[in-house]
């Protein structure tokens, strides 16, 4: 009652009072990452709007999934909304754990969103978090080395020709990098990266009876071409780079080329930021003739726990926060190429989004990627660069953590596979699959 | 010739003291510098030490970013309160066992010790599950019980190897004359106690102020202290170094102070013991 | 000295403690073990029924299981090794005369009070980064080649990271017992034409005793669970899967509780292990 009057009085010193008798107090937690702090920023307008204060919690991605787990599981309650991703939502979906996001106002226009973001956010055709935005991952490269080396990037490399650039760009007396990759360990970073990769090359993690595939070729070769072409024309100590990592490589001219995550385009052609932002270019991510190409789809999206009981002002903060009024607001105040990309349809016909110069390739890289269909033989799993299940997060880590020491020269490949053979195995049968 | 000798080896004792001093807190000082840079001279290729452009943007960033001021409040607050709750519960059974001591004496205070090292990671669950039912998820009330919890067998240690210092034949005395035995913990042996007490409460303030799994783990938006303000900046996206610096700064800047006007109490007080 | 009267009274008067403590002991242990007999996952509908020994058996024969353990015992090796030896180092220079005593004091225990998390960040990010950080400047300036450190010297960066810390804490309760330390005896023993390296095994070495004890207990009870630094810097990879890691990875990344409860058993085994070895040593140096 206080805290409601203390609002109103607040409420009335700016604009709206109508709405200010419901006043709640969200509290949100989120990653830390350059978007959702522009969001924090911008919170203002949303109290204006709806009277409701957020409070926000900032974690760092992996302390973030470490606490929202744990809530969510225990029914915690401490958070009304939780930044999640795509991997998470249909498992927490499916448990009944998150509220259907199926009520959402006419203006929100929900047919918007990407089907490919949709689609990777529902269970059983419930929509249960709204993404806040998407991503796929594409080939960001130098213009300026490619040209040096004699080359020219076609829209949709393979492996081959990308390994040749890469040992053509290379110039370690300058201290750059042909390539650079992710190979930390963890599901989500250097996981995430080789994963969609052996996609590429026809490799899967479980055949249709839940048994693990490391013991194939097709996995092997995925390790030798991406430890060879590292070895070769990759940055010193590769394994314990993640994102992060090659993203300040990249912004100091230290690479020449770099698949990641297409929303990285908008910082290293960020001038403040990058120091080659002029010289950047953009293509699909690569493959190896078998149909499949080697980039994921993910999307950070906001979600609201079953049980909450601010239910109503956390459903108003996330269709404020990724609506189609939201984008327009951040292209006001920091220009069309710092909004949230890969959400929805309609910023890709926005033709002021469309001069910014990875939009074009950003779409078309969500579009490639199909988490129903992601590998070239049949897989029994949801998802490209990682399997929908519960157990794939800390089965994924322990194996990324293997190929890591495999990166770091402390184990060869077979040895590795062999591990990850024996590790996801035995995860699956506890978990009860075989 | 002897006077020589001396003040030669005082030379050397002090310029390999400073070496090491310096070496050993090159980490900090190194942070603090990094953070007055700016994110392109943080990284610059050589490094610079000195002359740079000193910059408090990045103090300015974290400060609009986050409300350092609830954070810092709140781990005041729980290291503060936990520590002084601790106190009250220990200096009772520290006192028990220094004066009265039985053969369980040194099996209580041994056992008390071993309950420090359940893992933490192997009862989130269950403390998680616990906070639910009792309401106390994400307030700093559930945290000062946690932390005291904690860090009680230390300080019941700590008191414990002070108190036993303490000749028996005072409080003796003062029980002829008739003091109570709260008039006898009151007036005698606490005030006779207190630099023990003092480091105690010092030690176990950085214990509590530095812990970081529950601190993290049970806490949301209320209640969170400076642990989790700096998980929000540990590896964000792009060049973090100089922010990473500042938050940091922040985040130790409280305790490293107040470290450093006691020290000589700390040092004095540390003894868990060690000294007949 | 002690009446009937006085024992009741210490008996009350240690209650609260020993309940308290009695209670955060046997609630999370009783919990443990109930969770640690059961198929319990959080993500597939939470507790799915008893399964024996099952989750004790699945603990120790992962492959990750005895390589933790090799893990936990080299780092609090490792930790505990470093900062005796220089912690007896530096205590010793620190009680010579010089100037600029306090200050000294100061640097070399600043350390202490950087919480881990940010010491492991800082130590990642600024010092062993292969790219940016400080060493591999330093490597190159004396044309050498930066080393990897988190992921080819990982157990070495891991044990430098924390002895840093721990250093301060060694130094402080070593030098507080060498002040106490009667300076007639080692000046008596100087006289007497005892060399320096006698005098410190003779004399500092046994006074020391107690105090090294004490750090040592202080220092395994607190290493034994160490967590930060690992999850901050290697996640576990390259070789640095401590026994509480690998708890931390059952119970929250791969979300099997009752697994990660059993591996929270051996961790609390391990650790009685480790402290009945230390109480021998304790019991005979610490007569309490």
């Amino acid at each position: 009652m206080k805290r409601t009057y203390g609002a109103l009085l607040g409420a009335c010193a700016t604009v709206a009072f109508a709405s200010a008798a419901y006043a709640e107090t969200i509290t949100i937690a989120t990653v830390n990452n350059g978007d959702m702090i522009r969001m924090q920023g911008l919170t203002d307008d949303f109290t204006a709007k709806t009277g409701h204060e957020v409070e926000w919690v900032t974690l760092e991605e992996n302390v973030l999934r470490q606490r929202v787990t744990t809530d969510i599981s225990t029914k915690g309650g401490a958070f009304d909304i939780m930044t999640i991703g795509m991997y998470e939502t249909p498992i927490w979906g499916a448990n009944g754990w998150l509220v259907p996001l199926d009520d959402l106002s006419e203006e929100y226009d929900v047919d918007d969103i990407l089907p490919a973001m949709a689609g990777g956010l529902s269970h059983d055709g419930t929509l249960y978090a709204a993404p806040f935005y998407g991503e796929s991952s594409m080939i960001m490269y130098r213009t300026d080395l490619m040209e040096k080396a004699g080359l020219e990037m076609p829209e949709a490399p393979t492996w081959s020709f990308i390994r040749e650039a890469a040992a053509a760009m290379t110039d370690r007396e300058n201290d750059i990098n042909g390539i650079c990759l992710r190979g930390k360990a963890g599901w989500g970073e250097g996981g995430a990266f080789i994963t969609a990769m052996s996609n590429s090359f026809g490799a899967r993690w479980f055949d249709m009876d839940w048994n693990a595939q490391f013991d194939t070729q097709p996995w092997k070769d995925t390790l030798e071409f991406y430890v060879g072409m590292m070895n070769e024309s990759g940055p010193a100590g590769y394994a314990t780079n993640g994102f992060n990592e090659n993203l300040s490589l990249f912004q100091q001219g230290k690479c020449g080329m770099w698949i990641d995550a297409t929303v990285a385009a908008s910082f290293v052609t960020n001038p403040n930021d990058s120091t080659v932002a002029d010289s950047v270019g953009f293509a699909l991510a690569p493959d190896t003739g078998l149909g499949k190409r080697s980039n994921w789809l993910w999307a950070w999206a906001l979600a609201i726990p079953a049980g909450s009981q601010k239910e109503d002002a956390a459903k108003q903060f996330i269709e404020w926060a990724t609506s189609k009024d939201y984008i327009e607001l951040v292209a006001e105040n920091e220009g069309w190429a710092n909004v949230p990309p890969g959400a929805r349809t309609s910023l890709y016909e926005n033709p002021n989004y469309m001069e910014v110069p990875f939009a074009q390739m950003t779409l078309d890289s969500i579009l490639s990627a199909d988490p129903n269909n992601s590998t070239v033989e049949e897989s029994p799993y949801v998802g490209v660069q990682f399997a929908a299940i519960p157990e794939f997060a800390g089965i994924a880590t322990e194996v990324s953590q293997e190929f890591s020491a495999v990166y770091a020269g402390q184990q060869s490949i077979d040895e590795a596979l062999e591990k990850a053979q024996a590790i996801t195995n035995d995860a699956m049968e506890a978990a009860g699959y075989r | 010739m002897a006077r020589a000798v001396t003040t030669n080896r005082k030379i050397i004792n002090t310029a390999v003291a400073w070496g090491i001093g310096l070496l050993v807190f090159f980490p900090i000082l190194w942070t603090i510098l990094t953070s007055f840079k700016t994110e392109a001279q943080a990284i610059a290729d050589p490094p610079i030490f000195l002359g740079f452009d000193w910059t408090l943007e990045n103090y300015a960033v974290v400060m609009e970013r986050s409300d350092y001021g609830k954070y810092l409040w709140n781990s005041i607050v729980i290291a503060g309160g936990s520590t002084i709750l601790g106190i009250i519960i220990a200096v009772p059974a520290a006192w028990s066992m220094a004066f009265v001591p039985s053969k369980k004496t040194k099996d209580i205070l041994l056992w008390m010790l071993s309950t420090k090292m359940l893992p933490a990671v192997g009862v989130l669950y269950p403390i998680y599950l616990l906070f639910i039912k009792m309401g106390i998820l994400d307030s700093k009330i559930g945290l000062v019980i946690v932390l005291m919890l904690i860090n009680l067998p230390i300080i019941v240690w700590m008191l414990y190897t002070y108190f036993k210092e303490i000749p028996g034949e005072i409080l003796e005395a003062a029980r002829m004359d008739g003091a109570s035995l709260k008039e006898e913990v009151i007036y005698i042996l606490t005030p006779m106690a207190i630099p023990g007490i003092a480091s105690t409460l010092l030690l176990n303030v950085i214990l509590a102020w530095n812990e970081a799994f529950w601190t993290l783990n049970l806490t949301a938006a209320k209640a969170a202290p400076l642990t989790a303000f700096i998980a929000s900046y540990s590896s964000p996206e792009g060049l973090f170094y100089a922010k990473l610096s500042a938050a940091s700064t922040m985040a130790i800047a409280p305790i490293l102070i107040l470290g450093w006007f006691s020290q000589k109490q700390l040092v004095s007080g540390l003894t868990f013991g060690a000294v007949k | 000295m002690a009446t009937q009267h006085s024992r009741s009274a210490a008996r009350l008067m240690m209650a609260p403690a020993v309940i308290l403590l009695l209670g955060w002991m046997l609630v999370p242990l009783t919990m443990t073990l109930y969770f640690s007999f059961k198929k319990y996952l959080p993500m597939r509908g939470g507790d799915l029924g008893w399964v024996g020994f099952e989750n004790y058996i699945r603990f120790v024969t992962s492959s990750s299981f005895w390589p933790s353990v090799v893990t936990t015992l080299t780092i609090v090796g490792g930790v505990l090794l470093i900062t005796v030896v220089l912690g007896i180092f530096l205590a010793i220079l620190l009680n010579q005369p010089m100037w600029g005593q306090g200050i000294v004091r100061i640097l070399v225990i600043a350390p202490f009070f950087v919480m881990p998390t940010v010491s492991a960040l800082v130590w990642k990010n600024m010092f062993m980064d292969p790219n940016y950080g400080l060493l591999s400047y330093l490597w190159e300036f004396f044309g050498a080649q930066p080393v990897e450190w988190l992921s080819k010297a990982s157990m070495t960066s891991i044990i430098t990271i924390v002895s840093w810390q721990w250093l301060p804490f060694a130094t402080l309760i070593l030098l507080t017992a060498i002040q106490s330390l009667d300076s007639e005896q080692l000046e008596a023993a100087e006289m007497d034409g005892a060399s320096a390296p006698k005098r410190f095994a003779y004399i500092t070495l046994p006074h020391l005793g107690r105090a090294i004890t004490v750090v040592i207990l202080i220092q395994t009870i607190f290493l034994l669970s160490i967590f930060a630094e690992i999850f901050v810097t290697t996640g576990g990879a390259f070789g640095t899967k401590t026994l509480s890691y690998l708890i931390f990875q059952r119970v929250l990344e791969s979300q099997n509780v009752g697994l990660g409860s059993a591996g929270g058993v051996y961790a609390i085994i391990l650790a009685n292990i480790v402290a009945i070895f230390l109480m021998r040593i304790v019991g005979k140096n610490l007569d309490a």
